[in-house]
């Protein structure tokens, strides 16, 4: 079924469309205001009577044994009230735990926190102070003295891997489809997806193309650093102040870490500035709870700076990846191998799994294999990062796409519509698809102004590329308060990074057949409701959405029920039509029956959900740039994106979302990486030298929004905030190609990249006279 | 950050006094936008930071037929909003545009970005294409520096305990001069330059030939690069690609850059060619009277 199309932002109407009142229209968020005006509080904001200040003391090595820790000096510096070191923490079992958006093993979470024998990374948390002042506490942890013994570092999937590489963590073993190894290893695991005949497909193709690529570490770039307040209590209840997107995965982290019940954990959470994954983890919250309680029971706040939120957050994998796709003369695919070398960073745990994935979804494929490897390596733990492993994959894939269709003399777009897959074809590890808008999206790009208007030009080039992503339901609380005047207060405890209090308080409000005004949605705390999970996965606006959906269903019932009684009719007779209640000749507007139905009693209602049936997102995206041959920079010309959003209840943040994604994948694609010298030290841990594209490095990013409703949904939403960062590094590469002739085969396609790439080639050409075999 | 006391002299001996004083744990504080960060990153320490800015021959801008005489405090926002200096300097202009942000430039001054002495500044390549004269002042009375000379490696420069910039004198550019300072970085704004270069000419009367060239590069060796045989290269030539193609390449020779997070040698050694040749282009064009400021601030990277 071909899907509605919404382009650019030309839609302001205030009426929304398909018979919905407030869905589909753009409202004020809530936290608006506050957050023009400079009022909205977010982690670092949080002030209180008798604050101390905290700083975590960081590895200057990238791997190193710990012989000792001598804190005598920190702790004899006048000011300073508190000093924890690993020691402070209570040993950590090792034992896998799901805890946020993915599982992991409490001994490597505790000691990421503050390292015990070893430190993994440049930037590594081993010891922090307490003091009265920020710089007092800096000074202190100057004089902490950490007797290191130095090791060779492991910095890539080629390190990790040889013969004789050092051994990051003394205990891993590869975990090879549930078999465990003997050896001690860095690499954590490894799995293969497998369906069909892989080498009789690849045997009766008519053409093949096998790359490998690799791509670098890169950070989700967060506007905000991470920051923690915390308070200890002497009665031994705990509350933490932070920006997280998950307050309920704060809470499970830090009651695993420090082995405290939930019922003496509240967290309290800010308003965020930003997260994609990477503020899932905690960092400092476990260590300004330890400060708080040995400081005597004072609230402790810990800031990270920029350069530690780069070294010891965030980042995704860096990763080697071979693609290997085989074609017919029609060009239908027969065959396809993926492997994927993730690197995870200092613990296991890289996306390869979801990467996996990724990486064949947009394509219907019978023979297929697809190997996953899970490898340490010394750099800060990975993190999730929008649409996790995603970009890497599809960079490789989407480049060998492309070629195939230029071999193939056929039009990248029909290749993809060719061989796009739909209902009922199958993900690379089996998942089957219900009703999926990826050819929907690839239309969305052929039938586009943009991909039909010429481009013109020497060094210009036009790429095209496709991304899958599986989004999420998970697990979502919420309360809603009926106010006598007929508002409705919403709690909820979904972090609100990309305008959700407005998205659910929109379905709210549809639901009750209100205005989306009379709604006050807020995120409250741990301690008001119930579980949430974390916002990712781009199960927010989904999962609480449907939750605010059943509250509305639920007090719309208990208002016709009251109102029966009042009556003295069945309840089944009261009917709600256009804002009103009515039964025979009694008729009552919402809000005047808001006060009626209370008067004897008040109303509220909860709603609990854990939806299964999550609908997978898909995105197409073309790009033009100019590349600069004499220094190899590239300038991005016209970009435009085609996403299936199922439903877009608020507009608006759906196309921020795609245009977000978007500019964050160019980001990837063209300059963003770690950058590291031969000890392991990362050089670039800043944002004058950790390149994200700045606004002058960006044109208006144009929004197709494709609406293939989700079936399972009252509404029809899909997550809509990851699959738009999948496609971008593939496209901008694909139209490298076409603007200069050259195949990248790594990320970013930085000018120094570029040119490398540019004289390799020149040189190649050079080479190859003419009449010479 | 540590703490440390803070001294603001009116006149330039009480400044002498006061740095003298200091030893080396003293530094002078123009606009401090390189000066604050290095303290609170623990990239310097100091006992005493003395501001320079009350000082009023530090924050004078004198401009007349002898020559322009800035003050070594004088903000950049200050610069850019003299029409005098923009009538008879416009090529200083695409380096007061660059230093940071509008905000910055409020306090950042040419001064401060020559005395911080970063291989990558983007003025010190512009200041060496104009032929600017250092004015020092310090505990053994006055002295002068011509600019090519002031910098010693990163970081580093000729003033010595108790010594600091006073001024910056340019001469009056003769007729048919152009200059421009081209860099190049990854991105289009907030960066540190890759490769600078700062190209000045003076043509014939009837601007075919060049009479006189000068050329320097940033960030391809450990401090601003004069390339006097660029110059020397282009003077009595006619203007064409070729001629300025050649002096490109002896400015590439004179490279001798490193690999580092921003570069990597080939790269740096491939680009000094690329932009002393397109600087010189601007700088023809200019004098020529060809080409805008507007133009080329795009060309740096000001959309």
């Amino acid at each position: 079924m071909a899907g509605t199309k919404q382009n650019g932002t030309g839609n302001l109407s205030a009426n929304g469309q398909n018979g919905y009142k407030v869905i589909g229209t753009r409202p004020v968020r809530p936290d608006g205001v506050d957050k023009v005006t400079g009022r909205a509080v977010y982690a670092a904001d949080v002030q209180m009577t008798g604050l101390l200040h905290g700083f975590v003391l960081r590895s200057p090595h990238a791997h190193a044994n710990i012989r000792s820790i001598d804190t005598s000096k920190a702790e004899a510096l006048p000011g300073v009230r508190a000093v924890v070191t690993a020691a402070d923490l209570p040993e950590a079992p090792d034992r896998v735990e799901d805890l946020g958006e993915g599982a992991i093993n409490l001994k490597y979470l505790s000691d990421n926190i503050l390292a015990h024998e070893k430190v993994l990374y440049h930037g590594h948390a081993v010891a922090a102070v307490a003091a009265i002042n920020p710089h007092i506490a800096e000074e202190a942890a100057a004089l902490i003295e950490v007797d290191y013994e130095l090791l060779p570092p492991v910095m890539t999937v080629d390190d990790a891997l040889a013969e004789d590489a050092p051994i990051l963590l003394e205990t891993l073993r590869t975990d090879s489809m549930g078999e465990i190894g003997t050896e001690q290893t860095n690499l954590a695991s490894f799995f293969r997806h497998q369906r069909g005949d892989l080498d009789a497909g690849l045997a009766g193709a008519h053409l093949v193309v096998d790359r490998t690529y690799r791509t670098e570490t890169v950070h989700q770039g967060y506007i905000e650093p991470h920051a923690a307040t915390a308070l200890h209590s002497a009665d031994g209840q705990i509350t933490i102040w932070t920006s997280t997107q998950g307050s309920f995965a704060v809470r499970g982290q830090v009651c695993e870490i420090l082995k405290v019940p939930v019922s003496r954990l509240k967290v309290v959470p800010t308003e965020i500035g930003g997260g994609f994954g990477g503020k899932i983890n905690v960092y400092v919250e476990p260590v300004a709870v330890l400060l708080s309680e040995k400081a005597g029971h004072e609230p402790v706040k810990v800031i990270m700076s920029r350069a530690d939120v780069l070294a010891a957050t965030g980042p995704t994998s860096g990763s080697n990846i071979r693609v290997k796709i085989g074609v017919d003369t029609d060009g239908k695919i027969t065959a396809a191998l993926a492997e994927l070398y993730y690197e995870a960073g200092a613990y296991p745990g890289s996306p390869v799994g979801a990467a996996a994935n990724v990486s064949l979804a947009p394509y219907a494929i019978d023979n297929l294999q697809v190997d996953g490897y899970d490898i340490i390596v010394n750099r800060p733990r990975s993190a999730a990062y929008r649409a996790p492993g995603g970009t890497n994959v599809a960079f490789a894939v989407e480049s060998v796409v492309d070629e195939l269709a230029e071999k193939l003399g056929m039009d990248p777009a029909e290749f993809r519509i060719l061989n796009g897959a739909k209902e009922n074809d199958r993900r690379p590890d089996g998942l089957q698809y219900a009703q999926i808008g990826q050819i929907e999206t690839v239309e969305a790009i052929r039938d586009s102004d943009h991909y039909q208007s010429p481009l013109e030009g020497k060094y210009r080039g036009r790429g095209i590329a496709s991304g899958y992503w599986n989004n999420w339901g998970g697990q979502s609380s919420a309360t809603a308060v009926l106010n006598p005047d007929g508002t409705v207060n919403l709690n909820e405890a979904s972090t609100d990074i990309g305008g959700t209090r407005a998205s659910i308080a929109m379905q709210l409000a549809e639901a009750m057949d209100i205005e989306y005004e009379q709604v006050k949605a807020r995120v409250v705390d741990t301690d008001t409701v119930s579980y949430n999970d974390v916002t990712g996965g781009s199960r927010t606006t989904f999962a609480t959405g449907l939750a605010a959906y059943n509250l509305g269903q639920q007090l719309l019932k208990d208002m016709k029920s009251r109102l029966a009684d009042q009556w003295e009719v069945a309840s089944a007779d009261v009917r709600y039509e256009d804002g009103t209640f009515s039964a025979g000749s009694e008729s009552v507007p919402f809000v005047e029956a808001a006060g009626l139905v209370q008067r004897e009693e008040p109303l509220m209602a909860s709603s609990t959900v854990h939806p299964q049936d999550f609908g997978p997102g898909f995105s197409t995206q073309c790009v033009d740039i100019e590349v600069d041959p004499d220094t190899g920079k590239i300038t991005i010309l016209r970009y435009t994106i085609a996403q299936d959003v199922g439903k877009a209840i608020h507009p608006s943040y759906v196309e921020g979302q795609m245009q977000g994604g978007v500019a964050q994948g160019i980001g990837w694609a063209i300059n963003e990486e770690y950058i590291y010298d031969d000890e392991g030290h990362l050089l670039n841990a800043s944002l004058l030298d950790y390149r994200m594209p700045t606004a002058l490095d960006l044109p208006m990013i144009e929004t197709i929004m494709v609406e293939v409703p989700h079936p399972a949904h009252p509404y029809g939403v899909r997550g809509v905030g990851e699959v738009n960062i999948v496609p971008p590094a593939g496209a901008v590469a694909n139209a490298v190609y076409q603007a200069t002739g050259v195949r990248m085969d790594k990320l970013p396609i930085s000018p120094a990249n570029l040119l490398e790439a540019m004289w390799a080639r020149e040189a190649e050409a050079a080479e190859l006279v003419p009449g010479d075999d | 950050m540590q703490a440390f006391d803070f001294v603001a002299p009116t006149s330039v001996d009480e400044a002498i006094s006061a740095l003298a004083a200091g030893g080396g744990r003293a530094r002078p504080l123009s606009g401090g936008t390189d000066l604050i960060a290095q303290l609170q990153e623990g990239r310097l320490a100091l006992d005493t930071v003395v501001d320079l800015k009350r000082i009023p021959e530090l924050m004078a801008i004198s401009i007349s037929g002898d020559g322009l005489t800035l003050g070594a405090s004088v903000a950049c926002h200050s610069i850019n909003a003299n029409q005098a200096i923009r009538d008879a300097y416009p090529a200083l202009i695409d380096s007061t545009h660059l230093i940071g942000g509008t905000q910055i430039q409020g306090r950042a001054s040419l001064g401060g970005n020559l005395c911080n002495s970063s291989p990558a500044a983007d003025s010190i390549p512009n200041l060496i294409a104009h032929n600017v004269t250092c004015h020092i002042a310090g505990p053994n009375g006055r002295r002068s520096v011509a600019v090519e000379d002031f910098c010693t490696a990163p970081g580093r420069n000729v003033l010595e305990i108790g010594e600091f910039l006073v001024s910056l004198e340019f001469p009056t550019p003769p007729a048919n001069f152009g200059a421009a300072y081209l860099r190049f970085i990854p991105r289009n704004e907030m960066d540190i330059a890759v490769v600078g270069a700062g190209a000045s000419v003076v043509l014939s009367d009837d601007k075919s030939t060049i009479q006189s060239a000068r050329v320097a590069l940033g960030a391809v060796a450990p401090t601003p690069l004069f390339v006097q045989e660029a110059g020397d290269a282009l003077a009595g030539q006619p203007v064409s690609e070729e001629t300025l193609a050649k002096a490109a390449d002896l400015a590439k020779a004179a490279a001798r850059p490193i690999s580092d997070m921003r570069g990597t040698i080939p790269q740096r050694n491939h680009l000094s060619a690329v932009l002393t040749q397109r600087a010189l282009r601007i700088a023809i064009d200019r004098a020529r009277g060809t080409k805008t400021v507007d133009e080329l601030g795009r060309l740096n990277g000001h959309g």
